[in-house]
């Protein structure tokens, strides 16, 4: 098989290995010290987040601020399958969450096959079958955890300790990304098909149902190491800048790949315009979910990236007030700008939590609160697209579908359309 | 669309029960059925108690009416979310502490006229403080949305949201620094004393020192105050906006600005008098609130302003009447959820609901469809 790339693409594999590296040299030469490294990690967290939700909001135009709460899933789920390894020694987390996920999918997509013969049924309808097939698939999956908890802890612990841990965190962080992205899949069910200041509304309730759920994990949940309000301690530190960078790149690809595709066209003429998607031949509710549910794949895996970090969880890390950071840095970086996004995640990071830390005077850190706003304030009173407009990195622009207004020379948006529906036709 | 015409005229019993709905409808009834089947035993456990919970929650349903007013109308004519809404309320709240706590502003016409009745100067310098807090709360909400809202006007929304975000940040943070509002929690004087009565057999006014009977329902003059100022507001709101000039035009920017515009109505105008007007309701409430419950915080406005913002959208946003429902149900989803069902999971089962109630109608109990943009 001969590989062809596009010189953009190499250029930006180039690129990306070279940032990779020159910041991993700087870790291990002690350059940056833990402050600057942690900042860092949490960064790209929240670049994963941010990307996320820039598919969401940014192309597929579904203003949702339940991306904390989807962040906030995968976290726990991922710090739980760890913890439970680390200090409990037991894979039961793992085997469990890994039973849930994959019984869950498949009852999904049992429902989702006999569903689709039936024409015509309402969407709250839909979502109590699979409500109950979720509930039925999380019971038995359950059960069966239970039975395969011994043999695959007995692996594990056959290999060495550090080889494990990075299995299990590797695994966890997977399963994060795939149950944060079968909850959206449950929730986006009914609420998606509202309309789009009823739709954030509804995902920002859900951030906050979530983070009370958070509060009494320990209580109500049953999850006595999730510790509620308290705060989850005892997390293994296993997130290093290699894996915040690859997941990073993974989620870029994917973005620019799907985007890339007739697929993302689809997703994007629904941010558009619905009505003429739909006459397009667009099935619109289906791009919705699509994109829904990969936005919170990426926040899950970013959640459980974050957990891994500094070992330590607390609720409030997920208030519904925090859940407009990913928001406020995809306006920032550019509405439907990749290239902004990620800047935009980096430097909210760096800005708020690194430099301006350091360059207030004792006794005035509150003051970097106050400040922020102001900026935010000037920077949408002055450019109100954001940073970065719809810039694009070459890798990424070459393909991308541009704003509504711009000429699009090397596709026309007829062409876009007639591919995507092509593609629906042949299913 | 194929499907449908090749399938057979004779229809299943399956189809006959995903065509009526049922397996949706049944859920959503099964789940009120619970949460009414826990009320009703929680009836029956103690008829009293049970009262006592809807009467308080009256109480905090009103002051969020209050503040739900504020996010329907502005959301009526402008379509932005003033997450800084929240926030006035707060302003609202600290007024009221300045006012009262620190300069003793309650008491200034008994000062004045030491011959006049305690009772009627203590009125008088209580809705003084009221309409201060009003007036503040107005100038505050015109200023930001002279700053930081007009010039965005014919932005992207999203951009707006952002600053209204920005707004509401720096609002509570700037309110949190040492000389300004501090990061405490502080204890807000009344400016009139509590009295209490109780219902037992006929109403009764709870003498000092004594305890509550058992077996009665028992409020104070705050319930009242907080009534009849609502009630009083929200009468005023109602006549401002159907039978005045000022309202028609108000409705008239609403249902379309461009046109609102050629008919000669100040658009601006209106868009800040609106703000105005929903800004000094918020400041009302923050006067009540800080009364009822006798403490003031910097990041006080958030919850209730998210409550009442969903009461708001309950209600279905941009209707008056919507946002009074929408807030009372709020205020007893609240007590009730957290009486009866789980005191932690409260404001849960509020956001809950309100899902719930926008699966059944998208727009909200009162909400109009909405209108496609041509």
């Amino acid at each position: 098989m001969k590989l062809r790339m596009h010189r953009s693409t190499l250029g930006f594999l180039a690129g990306a290995v070279l940032v990779y590296a020159f910041v991993q040299i700087l870790i291990s030469t002690g350059a940056l010290n833990d402050f600057w490294n942690t900042i860092i990690r949490l960064g790209g967290a929240l670049a994963i987040v941010s990307l996320g939700l820039n598919l969401i909001y940014g192309f597929n135009g579904q203003f949702s601020l339940g991306q904390w709460g989807f962040y906030a899933i995968g976290a726990y789920a991922a710090a739980d399958v760890t913890y439970r390894w680390q200090q409990l020694h037991s894979a039961s987390g793992l085997v469990v969450l890994l039973m849930v996920v994959l019984l869950v999918g498949a009852s999904f997509a049992a429902i989702n096959r006999a569903l689709s013969r039936i024409r015509g049924i309402d969407t709250l309808s839909a979502f109590a079958l699979y409500l109950v097939g979720t509930v039925a698939a999380g019971f038995v999956a359950v059960a069966i955890g239970q039975v395969l908890i011994e043999p695959v802890t007995s692996i594990l612990s056959a290999l060495p300790p550090d080889l494990a841990l990075q299995i299990v965190f590797v695994i966890a962080i997977l399963l994060a990304g795939a149950i944060a992205a079968e909850v959206s899949y449950l929730f986006g069910l009914p609420v998606l098909a509202l309309g789009s200041d009823y739709f954030g509304i509804a995902t920002l309730g859900f951030t906050i149902i979530v983070k009370v759920l958070l509060d009494n994990s320990d209580t109500l949940l049953g999850f006595v190491e999730m510790k509620g309000a308290r705060g989850m301690v005892g997390i293994p530190k296993v997130t290093t800048w290699f894996w915040v960078a690859f997941f990073l790149l993974i989620a870029i690809i994917v973005t620019r790949n799907l985007l890339h595709s007739s697929q993302g066209r689809a997703i994007v003429s629904v941010r558009e315009d619905e009505i003429a998607a739909k006459a397009m031949g667009i099935d619109v509710a289906r791009q919705k979910t699509l994109a829904f549910v990969l936005g919170s794949l990426f926040a899950g895996v970013a959640g459980a990236l974050y957990a891994h970090i500094n070992g330590f969880l607390h609720p409030n890390t997920f208030n519904f007030i925090r859940s407009f950071d990913p928001m406020i840095i995809v306006v920032f970086g550019g509405l439907g700008s990749v290239t902004g996004t990620i800047f935009g995640a980096f430097a909210f990071m760096l800005v708020l939590e690194g430099i301006l830390r350091l360059i207030l005077p004792e006794g005035f850190e509150t003051w970097r609160y106050v400040i922020y706003p102001l900026f935010l304030l000037v920077m949408m009173l002055l450019r109100p697209s954001g940073l970065f407009g719809t810039y694009e990195l070459p890798f990424l622009k070459q393909i991308l579908p541009r704003l509504r207004g711009e000429s699009n020379t090397t596709e026309s948006p007829a062409a876009a359309v007639a591919g995507a529906e092509a593609e629906g036709a042949s299913r | 669309m194929q499907q449908s015409i090749s399938t057979p005229p004779a229809i299943s019993l399956s189809q006959r029960i995903i065509r009526s709905r049922v397996i949706g409808r049944a859920l959503l009834i099964a789940i009120a059925l619970l949460a009414g089947l826990r009320l009703v035993q929680g009836l029956s456990e103690s008829p009293i108690l049970f009262m006592q919970q809807i009467v308080n929650g009256i109480q905090l349903g009103f002051v969020y009416a209050l503040i739900a007013l504020g996010y329907t109308m502005v959301y009526g004519i402008v379509r932005l979310i003033n997450f800084a809404h929240g926030d006035v309320f707060m302003v609202g709240s600290f007024v009221s502490y300045f006012a009262v706590s620190r300069y003793r502003l309650h008491l200034w016409l008994a000062n004045l006229l030491p011959d006049l009745s305690p009772d009627l100067a203590l009125l008088v310098g209580s809705v003084t403080v009221i309409l201060l807090s009003m007036a503040v709360c107005a100038l505050l909400a015109v200023t930001i949305e002279r700053i930081a809202y007009k010039p965005l006007r014919n932005a992207p929304r999203i951009s707006a949201l952002i600053t209204a975000i920005g707004v509401s940040f720096f609002l509570e943070y700037f309110g949190a620094l040492p000389f300004v509002f501090t990061p405490n929690f502080i204890t807000n004087e009344r400016p009139f004393p509590i009295v209490t009565w109780y219902i037992n057999n006929g109403l009764h006014q709870l003498e000092p020192g004594q305890t509550v009977p058992p077996g009665s329902v028992t409020f104070s003059n705050i319930l009242v105050i907080i009534l009849l100022a609502s009630l009083l507001l929200l009468v005023l709101l109602q006549f401002i906006v159907r039978r005045t000039k000022i309202g028609k035009a108000m409705r008239a920017v609403a249902y379309d600005k461009s046109t609102a515009r050629l008919m000669g109505i100040n658009v601006d105008g209106i868009i800040s008098i609106t703000f105005a007007i929903g800004a000094a309701l918020a400041g009302a409430a923050g006067v009540l609130y800080a009364i009822a419950f006798s403490q003031v915080f910097f990041a006080m406005g958030i919850l209730p302003g998210l409550k009442a913002f969903v009461a708001a959208v309950l209600g279905g946003i941009g209707s008056i009447p919507g946002a009074l429902l929408g807030a009372l149900i709020m205020g007893q989803a609240e007590v009730l959820s957290a009486g009866y069902i789980s005191t932690p999971m409260r404001d849960a089962i509020a956001f809950t609901i309100l899902i719930l109630v926008l699966l059944v109608r998208p727009t909200g109990i009162f909400g109009e469809p909405e209108r496609e943009k041509a």
